[in-house]
Formats: structure tokens, sequence, C-alpha cells
């Protein structure tokens, strides 16, 4: 239980790759920090610092206010979740639990107790004197787990802890992992490349890519407010639409494509550095929830495209649509082949259930002005006050 | 009721079984003409046509091997040795290839290469020069004159196993072990050992067998009948005017024994240690 702090920490591999650039984070006592980004990002190696496993190039690295770069993972009081779970496969469930215990010479007796305890809390009790090999794979997760809370760590680090279960249980032990912290209150680092584990789990998620910090908030600030276009893109699913376009004068039309936007007042008093793009290019993105279908003869803002795909859902319709504008990609928030098999002008929303809209449709879609986001085309930051 | 007779038939008489059966007899026919053999009386051995059965049976060839003959001494002494050297490969065997597998060592390719050669070395090459060696140290006629040549002879082989194998072990394992607080010899002990058992167990047959079976060295550093070690006892069996065959027979029998106990008890760890790294997981 205690926090830890980033300042300025860097890491070079020796054949020159700079895996972490200049990294600054806190996280508070008892926090679930989640730490997201494409593969990569260097989310992991930042883990792997925190954890002892790889060198520091330089910058400070504290754990309960203490500095500790040069300290071996023992000696930093953390406990680690690895992805393959990395359990011991010749010593039984209880062994596995108590092998750090028992290492720093715990009393039978204590170690007994305390293996109990943790078994207790993960619905282990029944599987104690099982070999990993007897287990199944959300077992052996809980096992992973009762090896890190047994010794009461100052600090979790998982590393993708839920990423080899399968869809269904990935949902039950995402719930549990949360619910085990809290009880626990020890501050977590979790690293995932799921962003549906990092808006669920974390009471803050940091986005990373290619080594630099992106953002640290909470999730729905971050889903909210993306400081930048990578921040936009990537989390959200399906991702936000960003297009090209460009800021009319005074800033009360933006004109995507051939299609003009108007925005409202309120857009103006929200974001007021909008007004001194007038006439300046700029990215605008529009989450696919606020891109409700509409009469084509309705008043307001609104956005025309043609219907390439339709999805049905059940409780709503993932529309496919293209408009003639340009559709920005922001490096690295998708993978390769995804990217490239995105077409210009391509644009997702999500429409009610009974709309009706096939293939080959022309749709009309009411825009949410307030809820659009603008971003700086050079810079890709957000463009707010 | 016929048919399903048939099916079952099908079942047991099919080509693998067949190929197999085959296989079985060509190699188990010696062995099998060794055991029988071991059994016959004098006469019984040189008789015409061949006994496939040894009638009567007799057991006087294993009283005359461990009576008349020292035999029990060499078994010792092979022991001895044998054991010995496979201890020694397989504690250096495990440092060295785990150091091969996992430490950020330079020259690593080289070492591996260099080790190859020199386990395919032929070993008469070396026997001149080593014996010389051996009469200046006085070592003639003891056990490390067997022991040291044969560990270093099959450790290159064991530390190639043996680092295989350890590559196919998750970093992780290790890692989970840094952080639980291991050093790095309670690591090899506690973690790396037990999970590369199979490679430990198939280096230690491996070099077992060598051990237990090789002839020339033996023969030529330890002639004296206290130090000779079973393949040198049995070669020497008799005089020049009678070999003793049932004799030889039966020595050879006991001396097949510990190598088939072995593998009998460690075979699942021997197969998963030959094909391990052939496939993940």
């Amino acid at each position: 239980m205690a926090p830890v702090s980033m300042e300025k920490v860097n890491k070079v591999y020796e054949n020159g790759f700079h895996a972490v650039k200049d990294m600054d984070l806190d996280i508070r006592d008892g926090e679930f920090m989640v730490l997201v980004g494409p593969s990569g990002c260097g989310k992991t190696t930042a883990l792997r610092m925190v954890a002892g496993l790889e060198d520091i190039t330089s910058g400070i690295l504290r754990i309960g206010g203490k500095e500790v770069n040069d300290e071996t993972p023992k000696e930093r009081d953390i406990a680690m979740v690895f992805q393959n779970y990395a359990l011991y496969p010749h010593m039984t469930v209880r062994e596995n639990i108590g092998f750090a215990l028992k290492l720093r010479k715990t009393p039978k007796a204590e170690l007994k107790a305390k293996v109990n305890e943790a078994a207790e809390i993960l619905g282990l009790t029944d599987w104690l004197d099982r070999k990993p090999g007897q287990l199944s794979g959300g077992q052996r997760q809980r096992v992973a787990m009762g090896r890190a809370i047994v010794r009461q760590p100052s600090v979790f680090l998982m590393d993708e802890p839920l990423s080899n279960l399968d869809a269904k249980l990935r949902v039950q032990m995402r719930a549990e992992v949360a619910r085990i912290q809290r009880h626990l209150g020890v501050s977590t680092i979790y690293v995932t490349h799921d962003q549906v584990e990092a808006m669920t789990m974390g009471d803050r998620v940091t986005v990373m890519r290619s080594g630099v910090l992106q953002q640290v908030d909470a999730p729905q600030h971050l889903y909210d407010n993306p400081d930048n276009i990578f921040v936009a893109a990537f989390i959200g699913s399906p991702a936000m639409n960003l297009y090209d376009a460009t800021v009319g004068e005074g800033a009360r039309s933006v004109k995507v494509g051939s299609q003009t936007i108007d925005l409202p007042d309120s857009v103006r008093i929200k974001r007021p550095a909008l007004a001194s793009y007038a006439g300046k290019e700029v990215v605008v993105g529009m989450r696919p929830e606020h891109l409700p279908a509409e009469a084509d003869d309705a008043a307001g803002p609104k956005l025309v495209g043609d219907v390439d795909l339709v999805e049905a859902l059940g409780s709503e319709l993932v529309v496919h649509f293209t408009v003639d504008a340009h559709r920005v990609l922001a490096e690295g928030a998708v993978d390769k082949d995804e990217a490239a098999a995105v077409k210009s002008g391509e644009g997702v929303a999500r429409v009610a259930a009974k709309t009706p809209v096939k293939a080959g449709d022309r749709l009309t879609f009411a825009v949410d002005t307030d809820q659009m986001k603008f971003f700086d085309t050079q810079t890709g930051l957000s463009i707010r006050t | 009721m016929r048919r399903r007779k048939r099916a079952g038939w099908h079942r047991v008489i099919n080509g693998i079984n067949i190929a197999t059966l085959v296989v079985v007899i060509f190699v188990a026919a010696p062995l099998y003409w060794l055991i029988a053999s071991s059994f016959k009386t004098p006469s019984a051995m040189g008789a015409y046509p061949p006994q496939l059965f040894p009638n009567p049976i007799s057991t006087a060839n294993y009283h005359q091997a461990f009576v008349q003959y020292d035999f029990w001494i060499y078994f010792r002494n092979s022991l001895i040795v044998t054991l010995v050297a496979t201890a020694l490969v397989l504690i250096f065997g495990t440092l060295a290839g785990y150091a091969l597998a996992r430490t950020p060592m330079r020259g690593k390719f080289s070492t591996m290469v260099t080790l190859l050669m020199i386990s395919l070395f032929p070993a008469i090459a070396v026997i001149a020069p080593l014996y010389t060696l051996l009469k200046d140290l006085g070592w003639l006629n003891s056990y490390q004159a067997l022991i040291i040549p044969y560990t270093a002879f099959n450790l290159p082989f064991a530390i190639w196993i043996l680092r295989n194998y350890m590559l196919g072990i998750p970093k992780e394992m290790e890692e989970t072990g840094r952080i639980d607080g291991a050093g790095p010899l309670r690591t090899i002990w506690s973690i790396v050992l037990p999970m590369a058992l199979p490679g430990v167990f198939t280096a230690g047959i491996f070099c077992f067998t060598a051990c237990w079976t090789e002839f020339l060295m033996a023969l030529t550093f330890n002639i004296a009948n206290n130090y000779k070690t079973i393949p040198v006892g049995i070669a020497t069996f008799g005089t020049a005017m009678e070999v003793p065959y049932g004799t030889i027979f039966a020595a050879s029998v006991v001396a097949v024994v510990p190598i088939g106990i072995l593998v009998f008890i460690f075979r699942k760890f021997v197969i998963s240690g030959l094909t391990s790294g052939a496939v993940k997981g």
C-alpha cells in the first residue's frame, strides 16, 4: 500500500530502441491505474521497470516515496501477475501461493493461515492440493492472483492478466480482479491493450503511444475529452469518426467534404479557441453514438452519408457509411491491416434498431455538435480554450 | 458376432503393429539369445541344432561370474565411476546449460559450436596423450582416471540437451521467482531444475549408458583387477586356453540390468526430453 511515482523515466535498450520516453506518472495510494496503448507502445516496459525486471535508463522511480531505482524486485515489495500466469507447474496450488512467503522464512503456521486466507478470497480452497496442470484457465488465473495477494505487497503489477481467458470468463474475471483490488486497497498498475478493460476497471487510465504518455484521466473523462487525435481514435469501439474539415467564418460552421455543418453558439462558448481557426483546416471527431439517424428534411446540423454496410446487433444498428471527406487515421491507434482496409471518407454510426436502412441507401444523420471534437491538424491536440 | 470378431482382429493385426513387431524382433532377438544362453550349460551352449530355450536351466554361469571371476568388483567399479561421472556431468551441465540459455553472455554461439565439436571428437585420438598425462600424475589404476575423462567427454552433449530444454522454459517463470525473492541459485534449484527434469533425466541416462559401456579408456587406464570396469572385466574373462562364453553371457545380462531399469523408470521423461522444443507447449 504505497503510491508509485515516475519522474522523467526513460528506457533505452542496448540496441538503441527508445521504449519509454520521459514518462511522468503518479499513481496514488490504493489507486487502480490502467496503462493502455497499442502493442509496442512501451506500457509493458514501463511496468517491468516498476517491477525491477528492467533497468531504468534515466529518471527516478519512487515507491512509497522512496527511490527504488537500484533495488531488486524483492526489495521493492511488489507482486506481479503475468500474462501466461507463470505458475510453477511442479508445485501444488498451495505451494505456488506460499512460495514467496516460504522464501521469506515465514513461520509455518502463519504461512498456512495466509495461504488459506488468500484461497478463501479467490474461491480456491478446494483446489489447494492440485497442480496447475489440473486446473482450468480461470482457476490458474486465480492462482496467479493468489500468489500476488498472499504477500500483501505495496503494489500489484499486472501484465495483461486476462488476455489468455476466453471472452466470457474474461468479463467475469474483470469484475473479480477489480473487486479484489478494491477489497485490499493495494495500489495497482494494470497493463492491457484491451480498451474495455481500461474503461471498466481503472480508477484512472494512462494512454501511451510509441513510448510517450498521451493522457492520464478517469475513464469517462478520457472518453469525453480526449487530449489529442490519438487518444480520440484509440479509445472507443467502434472508433470515433475523424475527418479533415475547414472551419467557416466566425467558426459558425465547419465544412466536412462538400457538406457544411452549422455550429451553434454553445460550441463556440465551450471552445473559444475555435474562433481563431476560422478559414483553417482542423480535424473533427464524431463518436458513432452521436450520429443518430434523422429525417432527410429535418432542421439542425446534419451529415449525409452513403450506406455501405448495416450490422444489426439487435439493440441497435451499426451503420458503415461513406462521406466525401478525408478520413483521418491516427498512426498507431489501429493496426496496419485495419488501417489499410479503411476507405477514405468511411464512417460508422450507431442508430436505433428500427431505422429502415439498407446498404446502398443514402442516410441523414443528426450531428450532436456539443459532442463534436476539434483537433489542430498540425499538432493533433484538442482545440478547447 | 462373426463380424465383430473380425473387426476386433483388425484392430490387433494392422500395418503399424506388424511393423512394430518386426522391429521388436530385430532388436530383441540378440538380447533374448544373450539371456537364454546365459542359463545354458556349457554343452548346451554349443549344441546343434541350437537350443531356443535352455534345457536344462542352469545358473552355473552366474555363479561362476561372481565367484570364480571377480565380477562383483567390476560391477562395483563401474557403479562408482558411472554414478560419480554422471552426477558431475549433471551438475556442471545444468549450470552451464542455464548460463548458455539465459545469461547475456558473449560468444554463446561459438561456445556451443565448440562443445558440439568436442562431443564429436573421437576418443581414440586423445587416449595416448591422456595416458601419459595420467601416468605422470600417478593416476593410472584409480577411479579418477576414468571419472574425469568421462565427465569431460559427456559434458558437451549434456550441456546441449539441458540448454535446449531450458530455452523452452518461459522466462516469466524466473522473473516470477525473482519477484518472489529467489536468488539465482535458488531459482535454478527450485524453479528451473524441476521444470527441466525431463532434460536432466535424458542427459543423465545418456551419460550413464555411455560411461557404463565405455571400453577403450577403461581398458587403457585401469588394467589392475581392482579397478577394472564391467566391459573390461568381461573382455578379460577366461584364459589364453579357453573363452568361457556362458560366464560372459551371464555377466553381460547383469551388466544390462541397471540400464534396463533406468530406462524403464524414466522412459516417459526421456521421450519428452528428446522431443522437447519440437513443438511449443
